[in-house]
């Protein structure tokens, strides 16, 4: 009985991979650069120096500031914990299917942005304010490439979509579709270019960081874990549905699950060092410039929703 | 049970008088709280009996009054049972605040007892009495705080819009009735309707209870009418009377209309899908507490008629399982709206209690000085804005799974129309996370924006107890979906002859609506999960980490500004939002007035939204009335010649009418 094990395992990789992902991102943008970049492993280190220093708490802060930080990495990791990384059919898939993992997320944005308002200062006000926009546009999108995954599926149960994907599905124009819109609400959920800047600290172009600016050691360790297994949760996520190659299924034994640890981390550094490229070849674009982009994801994810209505074979 | 309702709605309609001679308001209240609870636990008990029918000697004569206390009306008794107790309660302790009592706790007693007549009213005669005395007597309470300006008009406002959704019942009613003029429910359902009939039934059912549930456009009276009420009765208003709408249009359109064509769904599932985007984005930009709460009524009161066209179309086409699907979602949510939007309702009322006014821009920081109710209110916002583990995301789920099996449809104009109608009511779920992140982070989160809310003191116990009860059932709700889903399904069955399966057999608490397709959520499961990882995240962090804590000022960049008007405010806040969206939808301007150079004078920058409604609809429509009313002014000052002539010639044209008619 490999399942629980496996559920145990993949928790933890989730969190010991996601910093490394944020390293290897930062490392790839610093070499397209001709700079030479931190350490893959630099993002660690400031967890740790991050987590030993005294939290800095504003006057003003109520309880709600101080509990934020470990309600959002709990929803963010639950929801992580929840996406096949390198085995599907884990014991727990069935607590929530993608419907609710998408909630989960919306969860953890919801209390951050309260946190982002509870001091009482106004970059915590435009922080909250523009990343609820920014939500308000991107989660619909989003359930909308869960309606088009879940139509070719028949259940909103990842797994169940996952399995359906790897028996192959041929290439569709709904599913090119939803994946462009799912790349269009990853961007910008995890607040990367061109829609925020995760490196900037120029007050009027921030977003994440605004929102984020009054917190400071373990609470702001707490944060940067969170936001790094969010990025990780979409690449597993586009990475199991997408490139749905090398994922072990259960009973597929030892051998098999190396299999898929080795295809995942394969799959996690693509797409970091993609990112990286993407990041380094676009330029952040205006705030009001962001909800256009988003449209654009949202429209797609109608259409291609729409599309599998003409035909369930498109 | 049905004796037992009985008994409750006659205390509570005694209840009224009695208040009105022996002036103890608050011994009401309890007297209310009680017969509210017998109304619960009369329809709990209705629910898993079967239907009971009796005929009272009251009403018209020879005719008497028929009740019926069914599964279907057992359920919405107990949502009036819960919600009445609840703000019945919530009042023995905000009551105490009330210049005039006296013009508000007979009314009140009463109200209730109206709507409980509405729910178990078995003919037209009876069902329209208690519909019109639901009307009337939420309208007194409407103007009870008859000096302000503003509850005169909204009063006046509310008294046309319901006058006008009387006439459409009242009309539907007639088409029920038929050529053979059926008198009782049980008669009506038996008659025999052309598709045609059934759907001029629908559409006026749509307009006479959707106006008073709150349908877009037929909402103009409820941001005004719902906020301008004592806050228990808002909670009411909102929380129970747009549901006794409900049950008036699941009723007569499901029951009594018959078999009701597809093609008349679509209209309900747009309507119920643009109503849920329009009423959010008005909340959005609102700067009144109450008010933000009435139009987020809007939203929900959409997204349950979305549901409840997904049903309709479910059931056309002989898809009993589905439509129950749907429906349960549909009554879920109404169950769900309840309780959120009273203890909001009246978390909002607490804060009025506290601050002495509804102003949003001039709250804040009130989470310092009354730490229960603002906990209590976070439990509401989190519950409303749709997030797990909560009631409200359980029920939206619910109806998400509905929207995803809308491939079953046979129709290819359903096809398409159910994914929009979802991708709409996505977008209203998102944007009301982002309402209520704005409601509840300027009134309770910050710095105080004025003396009033720096000095606030915590509401008294009964007032946080009311709130506590519902808070946790919004928990309990939320965990225990599946208790809910068992609880509403004989009334899903009454309205569509189908039932969801089983859902407390599922292990852990799962619920999983259609079992072919596999998708399941649990509520419970994932409160522990996280409640876990957060705990044991907290511990390990302050066990291994680091558990010192500074206190300082607010960084904010090195520039921190100690005046609280620097904070974000409720206008700013909804700024990008109402750039984005309300540009169409609301006619959002913004005007900036900047004086010449060397000029001493303010800057000015001032942001605008309308309600197209009024403009397009209302105000044209007062227009006319009034222009004709001008016209047949000359009618008043005839001579008796001309009257008789004119009585003539209109008898004339009847009969010739009726001539060709034949």
């Amino acid at each position: 009985m490999l399942g629980l094990p496996v559920q145990a395992l993949q928790m933890l990789l989730v969190l010991a991979l996601a910093p490394g992902l944020v390293g290897l991102v930062r490392k790839v943008k610093a070499r397209l650069t001709r700079r030479r970049g931190p350490a893959l492993v630099q993002p660690y280190r400031d967890l740790m120096r991050l987590m030993r220093k005294e939290a800095v708490v504003a006057d003003s802060a109520s309880w709600l500031f101080r509990a934020a930080p470990y309600l959002v990495f709990a929803a963010t990791w639950v929801a992580a914990a929840l996406v096949p990384t390198f085995a599907v059919g884990l014991p727990f898939s069935w607590t929530a299917d993608l419907i609710a993992i998408v909630a989960l997320l919306g969860s953890a944005r919801f209390f951050l942005a309260l946190a982002g308002m509870d001091v009482g200062t106004s970059f915590g006000g435009i922080g909250a304010s523009r990343e609820m926009m920014i939500g308000a546009i991107a989660e619909p999108a989003m359930l909308l490439t869960v309606f088009t995954l879940a139509l070719v599926a028949g259940s909103t149960q990842l797994s169940a979509v996952v399995e359906t994907m790897a028996a192959g599905v041929g290439l569709r124009v709904s599913l090119g579709m939803a994946l462009v819109a799912l790349l269009i609400v990853a961007i910008a959920e995890n607040a990367r270019i061109p829609v925020d800047n995760p490196a900037t600290h120029l007050e009027l172009t921030m977003v994440h960081e605004a929102m984020v600016l009054e917190y400071s050691g373990r609470h702001l360790a707490m944060i940067e874990i969170a936001a790094a297994l969010k990025l990780l949760l979409y690449v597993a996520l586009i990475g199991c549905v997408f490139v749905p190659w090398g994922l072990a299924v259960p009973g597929s034994g030892v051998a098999g699950h190396a299999v898929g640890l080795a295809a995942f981390l394969l799959k996690v550094a693509g797409a970091g060092i993609l990112l990286a490229v993407f990041e380094t070849a676009v330029a952040k674009m205006r705030v009001f410039r962001v909800p256009d982009f988003l449209g654009a994801a949202l429209m797609l994810a109608l259409l291609g929703t729409l599309l599998l209505f003409v035909s369930r074979s498109f | 049970m049905l004796d037992l309702a009985l008994l409750a709605t006659a205390g509570l309609l005694a209840l009224g008088p009695i208040a009105a001679i022996v002036r103890r308001p608050g011994l009401a209240y309890i007297a209310a709280a009680a017969l509210c609870a017998l109304l619960a636990l009369a329809g709990i008990l209705a629910i898993g009996g079967t239907a009971a029918r009796t005929i009272l000697p009251l009403g018209l004569p020879w005719m008497g009054a028929h009740v019926r206390l069914d599964a279907l009306a057992g359920f919405f008794l107990l949502l009036l049972g819960t919600g009445g107790a609840a703000a019945s309660l919530y009042a023995v302790g905000y009551g105490r605040h009330e210049h005039a009592p006296g013009r508000v706790v007979p009314f009140y007693a009463c109200f209730l007892g109206a709507m409980a007549i509405v729910l178990l009213a078995d003919d037209a005669f009876s069902f329209l009495l208690g519909w019109e005395l639901m009307s009337l007597l939420s309208w007194a309470l409407v103007v009870a705080d008859h000096r302000s300006g503003e509850a005169r008009r909204a009063g006046y406002v509310y008294l046309v819009m319901a006058g006008f959704g009387t006439m459409a019942l009242l009309l539907a009613f007639g088409l029920l009735a038929g050529p053979g003029g059926a008198y009782t429910f049980e008669a009506m359902a038996g008659v025999a309707r052309t598709p045609g009939t059934a759907a001029a039934i629908l559409l006026l059912m749509l307009l006479g209870a959707g106006s008073k549930a709150g349908l877009v456009p037929l909402h103009v009276w409820l941001p005004l009418a719902h906020p301008a009420a004592p806050s228990h009765v808002s909670a009411l208003m909102s929380g129970v009377m747009t549901k006794v709408a409900l049950y008036a249009f699941v009723r007569a359109v499901f029951e009594l209309a018959g078999p009701v064509a597809w093609w008349a769904s679509p209209l309900v599932l747009l309507v119920g899908a643009a109503t849920a985007v329009m009423g959010i984005l008005f909340a959005l930009v609102d700067g009144d507490t109450k008010r933000v709460l009435a139009y987020s009524t809007i939203e929900n009161i959409g997204v349950i008629f979305a549901a409840l066209g997904l049903a309709l179309a479910f059931r056309a086409n002989g898809m009993a399982a589905l439509a129950a699907l749907a429906l349960s979602a549909a009554l879920f949510h109404a169950f769900n709206h309840m309780l959120f939007k009273s203890l909001l309702f009246m978390a909002a009322g607490a804060v009025l209690t506290a601050t002495g006014h509804r102003d949003l821009d001039r709250l804040g920081g009130l989470i310092h000085r009354m730490p229960v109710t603002a906990f209590l209110a976070l439990a509401g916002v989190v519950a409303i804005a749709a997030l797990p583990p909560l009631n409200g995301f359980a029920s939206e789920w619910l109806l998400f799974q509905g929207v995803l099996q809308s491939p079953e449809l046979p129709q290819p104009a359903l096809q398409f129309l159910v994914p929009a109608a979802g991708g709409m009511l996505a977008l209203a779920a998102a944007l009301a996370a982002a309402c209520f992140v704005r409601f509840y982070g300027i009134a309770f989160l910050g710095r105080p924006r004025d003396a009033a809310s720096a000095g606030a003191v915590e509401v008294d116990r009964w007032s946080l107890g009311a709130m506590a009860g519902l808070a946790l059932l919004c928990l309990l709700a939320g965990i225990v979906p599946g208790a809910v889903l068992d609880l509403l399904a004989p009334a899903v069955e009454v309205a569509v002859g189908g039932r969801l399966p089983v859902q407390m057999g599922n292990a852990w608490l799962t619920i999983v609506p259609v079992a072919a397709a596999g998708s399941s959520y649990s509520g419970f499961l994932v409160l522990v999960f996280v409640a876990i990882c957060a705990l044991g995240s907290a511990g390990l962090v302050h066990r291994f980490a680091s558990r010192r804590l500074r206190r300082a000022p607010a960084w904010d960049c090195g520039f921190p500004d100690d005046n609280p008007r620097a904070q974000y405010g409720a206008g700013s806040f909804a700024q990008p939002l109402r750039r984005v969206l309300g540009t169409t939808l609301l006619h959002a301007r913004e005007t900036v007035e900047m004086p010449p150079p060397g000029d001493l004078g303010p800057a000015r920058h001032t942001a605008t939204t309308e309600d197209l409604a009024w403009r397009h609809v209302y105000l044209p429509l007062a227009g006319a009335v009034e222009r004709i009313a001008g016209r047949m002014n000359v009618l008043q000052f005839l001579t008796i010649r001309s009257y008789l002539s004119l009585v003539f010639v209109s008898l004339v044209l009847l009969l010739l009418g009726l001539a060709l008619w034949n």
